[in-house]
């Protein structure tokens, strides 16, 4: 099918990209790598008034190094963000995780930004930022603001965004000491979402886990924090049994959904599981 | 109306589309460039994939705009006039295909994968086209062939992803797609 019609501009700055999201109407739709906007549009599930495309905005792409954090603009591609050497050193969860993502004709064009405002709850980025505890430069009409990633993903397909505003870029505080990280992924077969994944981020002192942070995908309507598990976790020994028994918490405080590919009850039981794999990966086990 | 200027299989086009236009019904009804298949329509099949800017994209989830100013190359511009490339070779004497309709598109994901890893294994050949869907063949000639033609353009030492290059010195917009 083909997209109804709209009208599209093409900025070339974030000023000019708010200043289009301002002009465009009612509906307006902001288009980073269009890997879940086109296909949505050409469904007709959605028919806005008018696209912004952001490829042109150059100052929105490229990842750079700021001191103690990495900062990741939001329409960096997948496949860039997963072959930069600076994610790969200070949050090589984020490229273990995108490799996971769709396909390589998806990850050339789909955006790291692009992917966590979508906020689909079966992506696999939106728990991956939860778990680094990422912050969102968001730009708006009154200035820019910086949500944490905990305040980010509000609802299903919703987030902190307000009208008007957009996602600039992707701040991933670097992690001081020893940290082991792990995105395991379950899905049925290649490119398709997520059933359910576990992106955990371990520190290691002495034998011990001394942090550990989980975030969860698809069990619930937003990305989750493991918290029941990281509080076990909080300077347990790191030995398997440790890990075994406090993944078993895994699926306390969520809301699964139930679809064609699993019920509820079975991502209660996957989410321990991968929970359990997930961390005794990063403790280094 | 919108206009884009747009290198295809090494001809430049400056043609007026609608914004909605996807870019795989840009290649097939506006320039012709029927190689390029319409599989599922829903991002999943890959049997429209060509090379955008040198990267292997689904073209059914690309707008034509998107492509403005770029580089497009499909199957029909993978090899210089009339020759395949060792990748269509390979499927071809590998027998990699069985309906063919997913051919074009695999063939443009393998090219893809080979300029970023020459000498993959069998399972990164499976991984590297997991965007691609084939109904006929369980996939066992597909690997085949991209071994072979892998091995072939390590041994020739040549990418060979360039699009042919085709002169259009002051050739109109439809004579130059002969």
């Amino acid at each position: 099918m083909i997209p109804a019609a709209f009208e599209y501009a093409r900025p070339t700055s974030v000023d000019e990209a708010l200043q289009a999201i301002a002009e465009g109407g009612d509906d307006v739709k902001v288009l980073a790598g269009g890997q879940s906007l086109i296909p949505v549009m050409r469904l007709r599930l959605a028919a806005p008034e008018t696209v912004v495309d952001l490829s042109r905005v150059a100052e929105l792409r490229g990842v750079r190094d700021d001191g103690d954090a990495l900062v990741i603009g939001a329409m960096t591609t997948h496949h860039d963000v997963m072959t930069d050497p600076l994610v790969q050193q200070y949050a090589p969860l984020i490229a273990e995780a995108t490799e996971t993502v769709a396909d390589r004709q998806v990850r050339a064009r789909g955006t790291f930004g692009g992917a966590l405002v979508h906020a689909d709850p079966a992506g696999d980025l939106p728990a991956v930022a939860l778990a680094l505890d990422a912050e969102f430069v968001i730009a708006g009409p009154e200035g820019r603001r910086t949500v944490p990633a905990a305040e980010f993903f509000v609802d299903y397909l919703t987030t902190a965004l307000e009208e008007g505003e957009l996602l600039v870029e992707i701040r991933v505080p670097k992690l001081a000491g020893e940290w082991g990280m792990r995105y395991e992924k379950f899905n049925r077969v290649a490119q398709a979402w997520s059933i359910v994944a576990v992106a955990a981020v371990v520190r290691r002192e002495n034998g011990h886990i001394a942090e550990a942070r989980i975030g969860l995908t698809n069990m619930g309507t937003t990305p989750l924090r493991a918290s029941a598990v990281e509080a076990a976790l909080a300077g347990a020994e790191a030995s398997p049994e440790t890990i075994a028994a406090a993944a078993r918490s895994a699926a306390e405080g969520t809301s699964p959904t139930s679809d064609l590919n699993a019920q509820a009850d079975y991502r209660e039981h996957l989410v321990q599981v991968l929970t359990r794999r997930a961390v005794t990966a990063a403790a280094g086990l | 109306m919108t206009q884009i200027n747009v290198r295809v299989d090494g001809v430049t086009y400056t043609d007026d589309v609608e914004p909605r236009t996807l870019l795989v019904h840009y290649l097939r009804e506006q320039l012709g460039k029927v190689g390029t298949v319409i599989g599922c329509d829903t991002s999943n099949c890959g049997a429209c994939t060509v090379h955008l800017d040198g990267a292997a994209v689904k073209s059914c989830t690309v707008l034509a705009v998107q492509a403005d100013g770029g580089e497009v190359t499909t199957i029909e511009g993978l090899a210089p006039n009339g020759g395949l490339h060792p990748m269509q070779k390979a499927f071809h004497e590998m027998h990699g295909l069985q309906c063919g309709y997913c051919t074009p598109g695999m063939i443009m994901a393998s090219v893809d994968l080979l300029k970023e890893n020459p000498d993959p294994s069998d399972s990164e050949v499976r991984e590297g086209i997991e965007g691609n869907l084939c109904r006929c063949t369980g996939y066992q000639n597909i690997v085949r062939a991209v071994q072979q033609a892998a091995g072939e353009m390590r041994t020739a030492g040549n990418g060979h992803t360039s699009p042919a290059e085709v002169d259009t010195a002051a050739a109109p917009h439809v004579a130059a797609q002969q």
